[in-house]
């Protein structure tokens, strides 16, 4: 039984009880946490505002015997309070809340994704970036850093470089872009290839920073499929929220 | 252990929320020792509230005895201002105030993409068929004050604004009675921003 300090990312909640909640984490130094913050859906609640969705916290948590943790106490790192005023940027919020609850495991730190779901918040707080790509570049970065980043420069099947053959198709269950002899999946464009490999080749920044290309639609679809390929499963909040924004 | 009927009664009470494989044993044992008449009005009770109990085909809140619930079939409440809530029981915390005289629209639910429930669960289509239908001029939308119910608000109000109808959305600040200094910072935030010019 320990007191534990660590600072992390609220993932989501679930209501328990009368007024508590379940909060999940992704923390820096301990991966994935589930706490109990109690009493915080009162209104008088100190707690209720720091521990929501997207909250960036600085925790004080009771490590007890059972697997939940307890909040003892929580301090704002960061709001995103851009994120969660704007419509199209909370429901981006979500959808890489979702992945990186997919993508942690509990008890097993990784401080590398948390260090880029904070900066992919950051940057999606920031008024002045597309955040129309910030999702997608959240999700290939992200699989890169699992090992499981799409293969861009060369055919996923049979290995010839870019420059010897022309990519035209994506399939993620093949690794990535394929050659027009080993095309299957879906067809892709030169321009969306060339943005994945921006994102991943360290030129994230002018992605973000530049207007929005033709293809960011295109890119978005293949980042969610390649995301989806590697969790195999649909991530919720992308697809629920694809009504009511863009 | 226990005989088919009192294990039947505990097993059914072990599923309702909150209530333990313990706290089942207790209620059963409760049960048992009342007054027959005690556990059929229970039972009645039960029954009753599964047999007459609809949702008002208007607003959506709980409504009993005919389609419209107690606020809808009220004449003497303003039908022009609809105060928008996720649940039923928002509406009696609403009522709790006596501030409000308008009527009511029930969502049931907010929307939670991380649960996959987007506008096509709520009841989003039928409020903006009320709009026209029933003249109205303000909406207040009265979801919780969370990252749920905020983006279920600016989604909202995203739809009705076009109509041309006042969209409002209750205010964020301090409870009542409360300390300034164990207030977070986003409800303080928030507090300051709202702001209100004090009448001498």
């Amino acid at each position: 039984m320990t007191l534990v300090r660590d600072a992390g990312v609220v993932l989501r909640t679930y209501r328990l009880g009368e007024a508590d909640r379940i909060v999940v984490l992704l923390t820096e130094g301990h991966g994935k946490v589930r706490a109990v913050a109690k009493g915080v859906r009162r209104t008088s609640s100190k707690w209720g505002a720091r521990l929501e969705p997207l909250s960036h916290v600085a925790l004080l948590l009771w490590q007890g015997r059972s697997d939940l943790a307890v909040v003892n106490q929580a301090e704002v790192l960061d709001h995103f309070r851009a994120v969660r005023e704007d419509l199209e940027r909370v429901a981006d919020g979500f959808a890489m809340l979702e992945a990186a609850d997919q993508l942690a495991q509990e008890s097993h730190a990784d401080p590398g994704l948390y260090t880029m779901l904070v900066g992919a918040l950051r940057a999606l707080a920031d008024t002045r970036n597309d955040a129309r790509m910030i999702v997608p570049s959240f999700f290939v970065k992200a699989l890169a850093h699992e090992g499981a980043g799409p293969v861009l420069d060369a055919c996923a099947r049979c290995a010839k470089p870019a420059g010897s053959v022309d990519l035209v198709a994506f399939d993620i269950t093949e690794g990535g872009a394929l050659c027009t002899a080993c095309r299957r999946g879906r067809p892709v464009s030169a321009a969306a290839l060339e943005v994945l490999r921006q994102i991943l080749g360290g030129a994230l920044g002018r992605v973000l920073s530049a207007p929005r290309p033709a293809c960011a639609d295109e890119v978005a679809a293949l980042a969610t499929e390649a995301m989806e390929g590697h969790l195999d499963r649909r991530l919720r909040a992308v697809h629920a929220t694809s009504g009511l924004t863009w | 252990m226990y005989t088919g009927s009192l294990r039947a009664l505990i097993d059914e009470l072990g599923r309702l929320p909150g209530i333990g494989p313990k706290s089942a044993q207790r209620i059963a044992f409760y049960i048992l020792k009342i007054p027959s008449e005690d556990a059929r009005r229970l039972a009645d009770s039960i029954v009753a509230v599964k047999d007459r109990t609809t949702l008002c085909e208007q607003c959506f809140n709980v409504a009993e005895s005919g389609n419209l619930c107690d606020v809808c079939a009220d004449d003497r409440r303003d039908a022009h201002v609809v105060c928008v809530v996720e649940d039923p029981r928002d509406i009696v915390a609403v009522e709790r105030t006596q501030q409000f005289r308008g009527r009511y629209h029930v969502l049931h639910g907010a929307l939670n993409p991380l649960e996959g429930i987007g506008p096509d669960q709520l009841r989003v289509r039928e409020l903006l068929g009320r709009i026209d239908a029933e003249e109205i001029t303000e909406t207040i939308l009265c979801t919780n004050p969370n990252l749920e119910g905020e983006a279920t608000a600016m989604y909202l109000a995203r739809l009705l604004t076009p109509l041309g109808i006042a969209v409002t959305r209750i205010a964020s600040g301090l409870p009542v009675g409360g300390d300034l200094e164990y207030a977070d910072e986003l409800t303080l935030g928030r507090a300051i921003e709202g702001r209100r010019a004090v009448v001498p």
